[in-house]
């Protein structure tokens, strides 16, 4: 890259610098913290020598392992459900023109840039409202519980899912579908043989987007949970409320090598499929 | 004649159809519209049940009265819970939310945009290797992300311990409006990284060099090409950035103080504590407004990736 | 002799009346075409005249929005593509990128339930006839483009269509590649006997390769006839100006023989145009010759003017020829002996009564 080269001496070194403290600002505290996870000492930010005490007290805590359950089973329901909405959507939006498709795009979106707050807000209120109602009218007594933060997490997670299938559909040659049904595939065929594993790979990513996305909430699950119902973020973010203390180093630590193995495993994805294309 | 009749036998494997008409390709578009809004149908009707309709509830319990027990009727409907939003003690946690949410977008595009700049001129083979280690962040969670400050920022965290031990003394930065700008820059970053990597990485850079041969000096061309042309990356990124902050409610819970409430957590407060539900309907709904306006102008100017 | 004269009037492709709108736009205006069993035909035009939308109509891609479209007699134009007995080369090939070249050519085997040892044999057999055999494994990513070419010409054909309908198939090949697939898709084409149809932007492509020539433009059919007749006798100016080059002078028809230049002069020229129909002269710059004022055979028609400016090409000589009233090229053979003239060398331009056209808008 000619500019590059061009780059004063200074410019250059000062360029070389920033990352370099970017790179250690991302990294620092995470790493700390999962130094300090095996830090034995009640005080968190203090080394006090090696001990697998807090994972082990992790392992015991059954108020843990409960809301860590229950995260594992949002996400992976909250995931399939909208997985399956959100191609169909995409799908939808990419390849057929239908009345009120705007309206619908437009809704789409609308998840995605509203503040998590708001969202919480509107949850709250629509599933009190709708447990009330059942109740008055129809004598049904329900209470939020693991089907209103599920609910709730797919009402979010259908729109990212699109995104990136739509982002996939779009690069994707149109082409290729009209080439399978002239070589006499149905349109179903057409779609199971040439655009499905064509997409499969947004179809990932957009699976790998929505558990992230479910095991990262806390405002909006915290709105909409019940007892019994509290998420692992959820339960964790109530413990640091009340105080700090080492064994949420080691929750949080676990929480953290789940998103990173859940980032790697969508880069690694990425990687054998446009390796597969192009080698 | 015999060989027709074999042709015609032939034929007979292809189904004969009608001759096309316009009230045929009528049908075919109609049925084609059909299947694509039955396609989206699920995923439609899922968001107006669980998306649309609890809007409009937002809308409508912001319009309602906070009973004295703390409950909320749905009738005598007023204004009141917009009112309370011009109150000082409102209008000062607004202006902070603002503040606080300016100075982080500010923060994240000085340091961003050099290094956005380093990794769009580095050869691809490094800067795939880079732009992973920005995804990494990027994707983890972001309570954790959050946590670790508050351990590292804590009076005997490692930074005050690292202070003292070099003779400057405990700092004292957590519950701090300075802590919650660091969570929020540390949180946000990424958003602000990427938009304008991919404005720059996409600039063409023999405009760079015709600049120079157009007599430019380095910063000049940086000045009239480089940085015109990652604008939108500027724009995007900021954006990006300003919003969430804006709304931002776990890292100020964690490492704010008493006095650095924010919009997001004293909207929670007034839902899950205070128990007054048009007030924080109403400050919800302005959130989301404000929200909603900057994205739509974004948009409107040319924006085409969030 | 009455079988074969019958067989051979039901027309391979038979396009009856055929519109086809997008919307306000009209994309196909009201053609009526008939392509012979065995042909190879070319529908030719620029960017934007129909030609693909027509192809895309024969083989099921769009629906016209009114008319008949037979194949071998059969009426079609209401079928999806996987029911017509037609295959496509797509233009930029459109192979499946996640399936190798044979389960490519395999595919529309496969979907027509074919049993599988036969999809093999096949699919084999077809990639041999394109000698492509030893790449039978690839990923068509790892193809060059003439690969690509043939391996999407094998995957339409395994299927024995009826008609083979290519878009631009030779578009993104370079130069040399392309002449040598022309010829090579000729040759095909002849030994299969399958009728061909097939869209180009490229009127040299469309003389050298095809039996007879669709002209369109703006959705209409303006002439379909051989190569020859085409470049001699186009039916309109803008046939005239789209295929290959010509000087066109602008006049009116004074008699069945004569047409008067815009400049007043009167030079001979047959056209059945009426009295009076405004017209252009075109005249091809090869068909024209240069003298030294007044040195033109006497049976010719001339023309006085000065040379503008001198291209050279190697195998021959461009003369731009200023008149008064507008600019002539003219193209000299770069034979022995041929003639030089200098810039601004006042010449007279010459050409055989019977080499020009007529032709009106």
């Amino acid at each position: 890259m000619s500019s590059t080269q061009q780059m004063r001496g200074t410019t250059k070194w000062a360029l070389n610098l920033n990352a370099v403290l970017v790179y250690l600002f991302f990294y620092a505290p995470i790493f700390l913290l999962v130094v300090y996870s095996f830090s034995n000492d009640n005080l968190v930010g203090r080394w006090g020598g090696f001990t697998f005490n807090w994972y082990r007290e992790f392992a015991a805590n059954d108020e843990v392992q409960t809301a860590l359950s229950v995260s594992i089973k949002v996400a992976i329901i909250s995931t399939l459900v909208s997985v399956v909405l959100g191609t169909l959507a995409a799908l939808a939006l990419e390849r057929a023109t239908f009345r009120g498709q705007r309206i619908f795009d437009a809704l789409l979106y609308l998840p995605i840039i509203i503040p998590d707050v708001t969202m919480a807000v509107m949850m709250l209120l629509f599933f009190t409202q709708g447990i009330n109602l059942l109740d008055s009218w129809f004598g049904i007594r329900l209470s939020k519980g693991v089907t209103t933060v599920t609910l709730s997490h797919i009402a979010f997670s259908i729109s990212f899912v699109s995104i990136v299938v739509r982002a996939r559909l779009d690069g994707m040659n149109q082409k290729l579908e009209e080439a399978a049904q002239d070589l006499y595939a149905s349109r179903l065929q057409a779609f199971r043989y040439v655009t499905l594993p064509q997409i499969m790979p947004g179809i990932a990513g957009g699976a790998l987007l929505a558990l992230t996305l479910s095991l990262d909430d806390v405002v909006i699950t915290q709105f909409v949970a019940g007892p019994g119902s509290t998420t692992l973020p959820v339960y964790v973010f109530g413990l640091i409320r009340r105080g700090v203390s080492p064994l949420i180093n080691a929750v949080s630590v676990v929480m953290l090598a789940i998103s990173v193995s859940l980032v790697l495993l969508s880069l690694i994805l990425q990687r054998t499929r446009s390796g597969a294309d192009a080698a | 004649m015999v060989s027709t009749q074999a042709a015609q036998a032939e034929q007979t494997s292809v189904e004969s159809a009608e001759q096309a008409t316009v009230e045929f390709e009528a049908k075919a578009i109609r049925q084609a519209s059909r299947r694509g809004f039955l396609m989206a149908l699920p995923a439609y009707g899922y968001l107006v049940l669980f998306f649309a309709i609890p809007l409009m509830i937002v809308v409508v319990y912001s319009f309602a009265t906070r009973t004295s027990s703390g409950g909320t009727a749905l009738s005598g409907w007023n204004l009141d819970a917009y009112r309370k939003l011009g109150e000082p003690i409102v209008r000062d946690i607004l202006f902070r939310s603002i503040w606080i949410a300016l100075l982080t977008t500010v923060l994240c595009l000085i340091i961003a945009y050099p290094f956005s700049y380093y990794l769009a001129t580095r050869s691809e083979r490094v800067r795939n290797v880079l732009l992973v280690f920005v995804m990494i962040p990027f994707w983890s969670n972001f309570l954790v992300r959050n946590y670790a400050w508050r351990v590292l920022l804590g009076n005997d965290g490692p930074v005050s311990q690292v202070t003292s031990a070099i003779g400057l003394g405990e700092t004292r930065i957590l519950f701090t409006p300075l802590a919650v700008i660091i969570g929020l820059v540390y949180g946000f970053l990424p958003f602000m990284i990427l938009p304008l990597y991919a404005a720059i990485e996409r600039i063409d850079w023999r405009l760079v060099e015709a600049s120079r041969d157009l007599y430019a000096s380095g910063f000049e061309s940086f000045r009239r090409v480089v940085l015109p042309l990652s604008m939108p990356g500027v724009v995007a990124g900021s954006i990006l950035v300003f919003v969430p902050s804006l709304g931002a409610y776990v890292t100020p819970e964690i490492l704010g103080g008493a006095k650095t409430t924010l919009l997001g957590s004293y909207v929670v407060v007034q839902f899950l504590t205070a128990r007054n539900w048009p007030v924080g309907a109403s400050l919800s709904f302005v959130l989301m407004s404000v929200m909603l306006v900057t994205t739509l102008i974004y948009f409107r100017s040319g924006g085409r990736t969030l | 002799m009455t079988e074969t004269t019958e067989k051979c009037s039901v027309p391979a492709v038979g396009i009856t009346g055929i519109t086809k709108r997008f919307g306000d736009v009209v994309a196909v205006d009201n053609i009526d075409l008939s392509i012979a069993d065995g042909e190879f035909f070319a529908l030719l035009g620029p960017s934007g005249c129909g030609k693909t939308t027509t192809l895309r109509m024969i083989g099921g891609l769009d629906f016209p929005t009114e008319g008949s479209l037979r194949i071998f007699g059969d009426e079609v134009g209401t079928l999806p593509p996987n029911k017509r007995p037609v295959n496509t080369v797509f233009q930029n090939y459109a192979l499946f990128p996640h399936m190798n070249v044979l389960e490519n050519v395999g595919f529309g085997l496969k979907m027509q339930k074919v049993n599988k040892s036969d999809i093999a044999a096949r699919s084999r057999q077809a990639l041999d006839m394109v000698q492509l055999g030893h790449l039978a494994e690839r990923r068509p990513t790892q193809l060059s483009g003439g690969q690509q070419q043939r391996v999407a010409l094998a995957r339409a054909l395994v299927n024995e269509p009826k008609v083979l309908l290519l878009d631009e198939p030779l578009g993104a090949l370079d130069l040399k590649l392309r002449q040598e697939m022309q010829l090579e898709l000729k040759t095909l084409q002849r030994e299969l006997g399958i009728t061909f149809v097939f869209v180009t932007h490229d009127q040299e492509e469309a003389l050298t390769m095809s039996d007879r020539i669709a002209v369109m433009d703006s959705g209409k059919l303006l002439q379909v006839a051989e190569p020859e007749a085409i470049y001699e006798r186009p039916a309109n100016r803008f046939v005239a100006d789209f295929i290959g080059n010509t000087n066109l002078l602008e006049g009116t028809v004074a008699d069945s023989t004569t047409v008067v230049l815009a400049n007043g002069s009167r030079v001979e020229a047959s056209s059945d145009h009426a009295a009076g129909t405004k017209v252009a002269v075109s005249l091809r710059p090869e068909r024209a010759y240069c003298h030294e004022v007044g040195g033109a055979p006497s049976a010719h028609s001339t023309i006085d003017g000065k040379i503008r400016g001198t291209t050279y090409l190697g195998n021959a000589v461009v003369y731009r020829v200023a008149l008064d009233w507008m600019e002539l090229d003219v193209r000299e053979e770069n034979r022995p002996g041929m003639a030089k003239f200098e810039q601004w060398q006042e010449v007279t331009v010459s050409w055989d009564p019977s080499a020009v056209a007529v032709v009106a808008d």
